[in-house]
């Protein structure tokens, strides 16, 4: 082989080297941090598509309406748990440390991202709720279509 | 009357934009002389045209006509007149128009400012700009038309902007961006001049570097304030989000990035030129690709404030017209282009290219990760968001090859470098980063951790190396002093960039490793101690405001018993769309920030609050403002101003023929 074309090979080489090293990584990067979404009725029977259910441990992320009434918080810490149901009569219970979004409200649609702690509780580390009026995350939409509005006035 | 002025000079706008397209291509065909020149003259009768619809909008909006839907939607007599203006752009059909208007400003501004270049090859970068504006208002017009009216039946009082985009970031971050997404279609059309041409040399990476660093230099400016916006105004303290409104913007900028890097070597040396080309072309398709992510709604996302799935059809077909037009076009003409340079692999050339592969490579992971999720749900696997962590991962791994070789690039000669001569230098600056990234740390931190090291290093490892290769080029030939005011704009603009570059890797390496984030439950008269501050609720007030109301918390804040500030947290209620805002309290220093946000009031009274110390985090938006004053300086650079009307015109003369 004559110099040039040994350089040549060495650069080749070397680029399919770090391209499927690189590729390699991402896709390991990704499988540890996506996160699927669920409905209640979805985590206790098992995804729509697949069927397939939610392990313990797993994370996830939940999205349906907040159980009027059911908003329970520990009086000496940010502590909180609430009920979250759909339209398929799931229901699961989300506990959260922290500080809820300001359109946090019973009977309104949200997002909880965190991890599976029984077959029908999430441990969330955040809460999302919907950022104005008339917006409203497509799946949080499609679990709560045709549940009667919950929502009270402030 | 007025709206429907406003509309009809809009159409006149993108008659003329076609106008702007097919006469001078004409001309450029048939060599006529007459349609050639008509480029200027079009560009300026749609600029006139495009900015009188604007301005009417505008005028519409500070008069408060609410017969005009956009208005009535997005604007309310109770908002004060300034963000009656910046309600302009509030929302969908405004923020196109803004779009289409700063369109017509780049092009008049090439049109005008371009005098120096052959006017054939302004004709069709003239044309290819008033075909980009003939899509979008075609855009506009069809489908997003802010001057509809609310006839017969109109409203008395507008629908209010939303409480968030009602700030003054937001009044100048979404012309900052556009300016940085539209100024990209400039060396954009420049490419495609050139591909039409059949010609690409040094001159055309002369001509469209100033302006594709003008544009990268706004998108800069428009990303580092978004940042900030969302960090004083969200509530939540964080800066990035990895949002896909975010990394929307933030992939224009990567391959802007490579683009302006790409571009000095085929201006210097004459290679990467079809490279460049596809650089060019990339960086405004992904600015098109970002406004369809964020104009057609397919987002789940926090900015997707007013989006309409079914304008998204018009904007995917203009996309792949445009992108896959564009791509036919470099597949056909590309093969002409003929890079003369050569080059060894020790060289600056093949460290600019390693920069080049670093950008794209972490491209790729924000087109992996902001487009995943849509495609995974598309094909019927339900919905996946993809996380932080993913993000935050694959850019530390990717930082680190990328400030290493950044540090080591601008030591490299053109063409060949010894690597022998570099060993001692290299060796000194290892050290000296060390040892500085090292006493930085021990003088600000708390603690080590071993990341906090890393990123620490690779700040300083950039800074003395910046240094070093000052020092290098001004004691060249002279002695340092007289030899430092020698060095031209654009080196100074090259060492501030990465200098800016190094400041923000700091910030965020300080930010990230050493913020301490409480959530607390606190009543007045309690108190909370961390890092030798501590934050004292004084008391809690109602609040009434042009068109809110609310509560105002006041903490005094004390560091080792001496006071520091007192702040006031507010939390609002707009009236109009009731809608609860957070206003946090924010002790702003140069080494840390103090971050209160007030959360909920508890069932006991008491009130959950956010109380966070944040140090650096000034340092990751004064690191974006460096790069971009340094791009300035770049602009600046008088060899952009010298004419060369003798040297260019016979060449030019040529390559027509050929072409």
């Amino acid at each position: 082989m004559n110099p040039r074309r040994k350089k040549r090979l060495l650069i080749t080489s070397s680029l399919i080297l770090g391209l499927s090293l690189a590729m390699g990584l991402t896709l390991f990067a990704l499988q540890q941090n996506i996160d699927l979404f669920y409905t209640p009725n979805e985590i206790l029977k098992g995804k729509n598509e697949t069927g397939v259910k939610p392990e313990i441990g797993q994370r996830l992320r939940v999205g349906g309406m907040v159980l009027t009434g059911s908003v329970k918080r520990d009086p000496d810490s940010l502590k909180v748990s609430f009920d979250l149901v759909d339209n398929k009569a799931g229901q699961v219970t989300v506990f959260f440390d922290g500080i809820l979004p300001d359109l946090f409200r019973e009977g309104q649609g949200i997002v909880a991202q965190g991890t599976l702690k029984s077959i029908n509780s999430i441990e969330a580390f955040e809460v999302l709720a919907k950022h104005d009026e008339e917006y409203m995350p497509p799946e949080v939409a499609d679990a709560v279509k045709g549940m009667p509005t919950l929502t009270t006035e402030p | 009357m007025l709206p429907e002025i406003g509309q009809f000079s809009l159409i006149l706008a993108c008659v003329l934009s076609l106008l702007q397209t097919v006469y001078p291509l004409y001309g450029v065909q048939t060599g006529h002389q007459g349609a050639i020149r008509s480029a200027k003259m079009f560009t300026i009768l749609q600029f006139i045209a495009v900015a009188s619809s604007f301005v009417i909008l505008a005028y519409l909006f500070l008069i408060n006509d609410f017969s005009v839907t956009y208005i009535a939607t997005n604007s309310n007599s109770a908002l004060p007149w300034y963000y009656r203006l910046s309600a302009v752009w509030g929302a969908h059909e405004g923020s196109l128009l803004l779009w289409v208007f700063l369109l017509a400003t780049w092009s008049i501004a090439v049109a005008l400012m371009s005098r120096n270049l052959p006017v054939e090859s302004i004709a069709r970068v003239l044309a290819v700009l008033g075909l980009l504006a003939f899509g979008f208002y075609l855009f506009v017009i069809l489908t997003s038309n802010p001057f509809e009216r609310t006839l017969p039946y109109f409203p008395i009082d507008g629908r209010d902007l939303n409480p968030l985009l009602q700030d003054f970031g937001l009044v100048i971050h979404p012309p900052m961006l556009y300016m940085g997404y539209v100024g990209f279609s400039v060396a954009f059309a420049f490419a495609i001049a050139a591909l039409l041409e059949g010609r690409l040399d040094s001159a055309w990476a002369k001509w469209s570097r100033p302006w594709t660093m003008a544009a990268w230099m706004f998108l800069t400016v428009g990303i580092a304030l978004g940042s900030w916006w969302a960090y004083y105004e969200l509530g939540w303290g964080g800066w990035w989000f990895w949002d896909p409104v975010e990394n929307a913007s933030f992939m224009p900028w990567l391959a802007g990035t490579a683009l302006i890097h790409s571009l000095a070597v085929s201006e210097k040396r004459g290679v990467f030129k079809s490279w460049t080309v596809l650089l060019a072309l990339s960086a405004f398709s992904l600015s098109l690709l970002g406004t369809f992510l964020v104009r057609s709604g397919v987002l789940v996302s926090v900015h997707a404030f007013a989006s309409d799935p079914t304008r998204g059809l018009f904007i995917l077909g203009f996309l792949i017209l445009v992108i896959g037009g564009a791509l036919l076009l470099y597949a056909v003409q590309a093969s002409k282009v003929k890079s003369r340079g050569r080059y060894e692999l020790a060289s600056r050339e093949s460290l600019l290219l390693l920069n080049n592969i670093f950008l794209i490579a972490a491209l790729i992971v924000v087109l992996l990760g902001t487009l995943l999720p849509l495609v995974h749900k598309e094909i019927g696997l339900g919905s996946i968001s993809i996380g932080e962590p993913f993000f935050n991962r694959m850019f530390t791994i990717l930082i680190v090859p990328f400030a290493l070789f950044l540090g080591v690039g601008s030591l490299f000669r053109w063409k060949r470098q010894k690597l022998g001569e570099l060993v001692k230098p290299l060796l000194a600056i290892l050290l000296l980063s060390i040892a500085s990234s090292l006493t930085f740390l021990f003088v600000f931190a708390p603690a080590l951790t071993w990341l906090a090291m890393l990123g620490a290093f690779l700040g300083f490892w950039i800074i003395v190396s910046v240094v070093y290769e000052i020092y290098l080029r001004s004691t060249h030939r002279h002695r340092f002093i007289s030899g430092i005011t020698k060095l031209g704009n654009s080196h100074w603009a090259m060492s501030l960039g990465h200098l800016g570059l190094a400041v923000m890797i700091i910030g965020i390496t300080m930010t990230q490793n050493y913020s301490i984030e409480k959530d607390v439950k606190l009543a007045t008269g309690e108190h909370i101690t961390f890092e030798h501050y501590d934050f004292h609720f004084d008391q809690i007030n109602a609040l009434n405001g042009e068109n809110y109301v609310g509560t105002v918390g006041t903490f005094s804040v004390t560091h080792d018993q001496q006071q520091v500030a007192v702040m006031h947290a507010e939390k609002r209620i707009y009236t109009v769309q009731r809608m609860p805002m957070t206003e946090a309290a924010i002790d702003a220093g140069f080494i840390r920030d103090l971050y209160i946000a007030m959360g909920e009031q508890l069932p006991d009274g008491a009130w959950a609050v956010r109380i966070y110390y944040k140090p650096f985090i000034r340092w990751i938006w004064l690191g974006p403002l460096i790069m971009a004053f340094a791009g300035l300086l770049m602009i600046c650079d008088k060899r952009y101003r010298t004419k060369k009307p003798a040297l260019i015109e016979p060449k030019h003369n040529s390559g027509e023929q050929n072409a």
